[in-house]
């Protein structure tokens, strides 16, 4: 698809933007790269895409047959037999929501009392939240099962979003955008006799609507792709996350180990929804990763 | 920057001032009186603004990267799950353990070998991507960034799923492209040769985008005039790349190298769901080989010194790299 499109663009590319927008052989060598690239970076996704569709006997034919000899929904059906998925993917919108919210207001809480207010221990508290961002996860997996454990939160939402109820990297970000806000406005305000409730929730919040966005994104996606936590904090096959769901059957020989179909369509039905929603939202992606990289 | 703006709130308070002492009946203007007071209600603003974060960070960050260090020096078992305390102290006998233990050893080596050959092909390709795409690249760079970008934000279950039929040796993608040359493809992850390139070649295809995403933007913040400058000089594309492209992209080097390094030197889910660690142990992990000690057999206190040992692995590392980066740009 990719290869084919990408090369017939080159001619009507503008020229102006670029350094180095001569050499029109030079162009066409770039465009040809960067098409093979894109084309090994779509294979799984097309592979899986074609695969959800085929029959058991195209899927066991080999060599494989590139298309299906017949588009069938039978994987899809086969699937959604044996896996609850509806209930799977509600408990991941359950969580990833509780956990994007709770994010949104703790983590602005933080970063507007670190960007704006001037307070005792405010470098302290900064230090700290640097400091998180280092800390890798898997540092405190197995004293935080036995807390969950005792505070009786296994197998329960509660246990799946108080981990993740305020990251370090929200903080982070939202103090990196609240630093631009010009300190006058706050300070006119306060002279309007403003609280810091009233300012945060009217005047900064809705100034920084495009980090929020980028936070929402991020968040989201981090607690709909998470897997070992909810690995470990889930036992009852009824309270699973997406992902969880699809490991334990994708593992389990004698649920799905032979059937390569379900497989590519219990993927396709996961992959497809945050691909749509990434490719509708990628300026907000891109400039996030960016963002947080630069700074 | 600080000190403009300190005085513009400065000028401001001096202006609302003598306004509030004039029409004391103006309104709620009892707060801005005095900068005493705008002190203290910052500061109590301030402490309660960060209460929430502080809390949730003492208990569920703070408190487990403590409680970790203190298990990895006792017994901890699947029966202190209900009886915490009754663990046993056992001084340095986990890490003694460890040091001799020929599976960790495995793992310590694998995951060294998953980041040695990932990270450099990662951030080598990311760069050459990101690189082609400043160059000479208009209208089409959004269409080709979201494609090289897409793997980044799927869910890396279902994907490595979908890759472990890719690389199916019997009718899987990889063997059709071998069976239309005439080959038969090997059994890339039952191999213990093939397991472990084969699980990096899907961190590279997985994680290019993230450092591809990074180095756009630096490219983009070199000024154009540096490069039109060296091009009057004489300077050829390869000597623009070595003499201007990558001194100037040193920082987001940097960055790239660090977060990928974390990240890879933490693989988990790749080896989990493609191949448990095996054939006989050639993809175990340190963090695969972690989760086992700790949730299949509750040795936990165990799994906890694994877990610091690869904390202090990662922070050394860190350290080193950002001292290496660093010491070159000079």
């Amino acid at each position: 698809m990719s290869a084919t499109r990408a090369p017939g663009a080159v001619p009507t590319a503008p020229v102006k933007k670029s350094p180095r927008s001569g050499g029109g052989a030079k162009r066409v060598l770039v465009y040809v790269l960067l098409s093979l690239g894109l084309l090994v970076m779509s294979a799984p996704f097309l592979w899986m895409a074609v695969s959800a569709f085929k029959t058991q006997t195209d899927l066991s034919a080999s060599p494989p047959v590139w298309l299906p000899t017949e588009w069938t929904l039978e994987n899809f059906r086969n699937l959604l037999d044996k896996l609850d998925l509806p209930l799977y993917f509600m408990n991941s919108v359950i969580v990833a929501v509780l956990v994007t919210v709770s994010n949104l207001v703790f983590c602005s809480m933080l970063g507007y009392a670190l960007a704006k207010l001037n307070f005792a221990g405010r470098n302290k508290i900064f230090g700290l939240v640097l400091g998180a961002l280092m800390v890798p996860g898997n540092l405190m997996l197995l004293p935080l099962f036995v807390l969950m454990s005792k505070l009786q939160l296994i197998d329960s939402y509660a246990g799946l979003v108080l981990p993740f109820a305020a990251g370090a990297f929200g903080v982070f970000l939202m103090r990196q955008f609240m630093q631009s806000i010009p300190d006058e406005l706050l300070e006119a305000a306060r002279m309007d006799g403003a609280g810091e409730w009233y300012i945060f929730w009217r005047i900064v919040m809705p100034l920084v609507k495009p980090a929020l966005a980028t936070l929402s994104i991020f968040t989201f996606l981090g607690s709909w792709n998470n897997f070992v936590w909810p690995l470990i904090a889930t036992n009852d096959p009824d309270k699973y996350t997406l992902p969880v769901a699809l490991a334990t059957f994708a593992t389990d020989p004698n649920k799905a180990g032979g059937s390569n179909g379900m497989l590519m369509a219990g993927a396709f039905l996961i992959v497809l929804p945050v691909l749509v929603v990434f490719i509708a939202l990628q300026r907000h992606f891109t400039q996030g990763i960016a963002t947080a990289g630069m700074k | 920057m600080r000190t403009m703006t300190s005085r513009a709130a400065e000028s401001a308070k001096a202006q609302a001032g003598p306004g509030a002492s004039t029409s004391p009946a103006g309104g709620p203007a009892g707060r801005g009186g005095g900068r005493k007071r705008s002190m203290g209600v910052q500061n109590l603003a301030g402490w309660l603004f960060s209460t929430p974060f502080l809390v949730l960070f003492l208990v569920f960050m703070a408190f487990p990267i403590i409680a970790t260090l203190v298990m990895s020096f006792t017994d901890f078992g699947l029966r202190n799950v209900t009886h915490p305390l009754d663990a046993e102290f056992i001084g340095f006998d986990n890490y003694v353990k460890l040091f001799g233990d020929e599976k960790f050893l495995k793992s310590l080596f694998n995951t060294a070998y998953f980041v040695v050959v990932g990270v450099p092909l990662t951030i080598g390709l990311g760069l050459v991507v990101a690189v082609l795409l400043n160059n000479g690249i208009d209208r089409a760079r959004t269409f080709f960034r979201v494609g090289f970008y897409a793997p980044v934000v799927t869910t890396i279950v279902a994907v490595a799923v979908v890759w472990r039929f890719v690389l199916d040796p019997s009718d899987g993608l990889i063997a059709g492209l071998f069976s239309e040359v005439g080959l038969t493809a090997p059994d890339f992850l039952g191999s213990e040769t093939l397991a472990m390139p084969s699980m990096i070649a899907m961190a590279v295809w997985r994680n290019l985008g993230t450092v591809m995403v990074l180095f756009i933007a630096g490219l983009q913040a070199i000024p154009t005039e540096v490069r039109e400058a060296a091009r009057l000089d004489g300077a050829g594309a390869w000597q623009e790349f070595k003499g201007i492209t990558v001194p100037l992209l040193r920082p987001t080097l940097l960055y790239a190298t660090v977060i990928t390094t974390i990240g890879y030197l933490n693989v988990f889910e790749e080896p989990f769901v493609m191949t448990q660690g095996g054939p006989s142990d050639s993809t175990l992990t340190v963090s695969l080989n972690m989760y086992r000690e700790g949730f299949n057999f509750f040795h936990m206190g165990y799994a906890s010194a694994m877990a610091y040992v690869l904390f202090v692995v990662i922070m050394g590392i860190t350290v080193l790299q950002l001292r290496l980066l660093k010491d070159n740009t000079k």
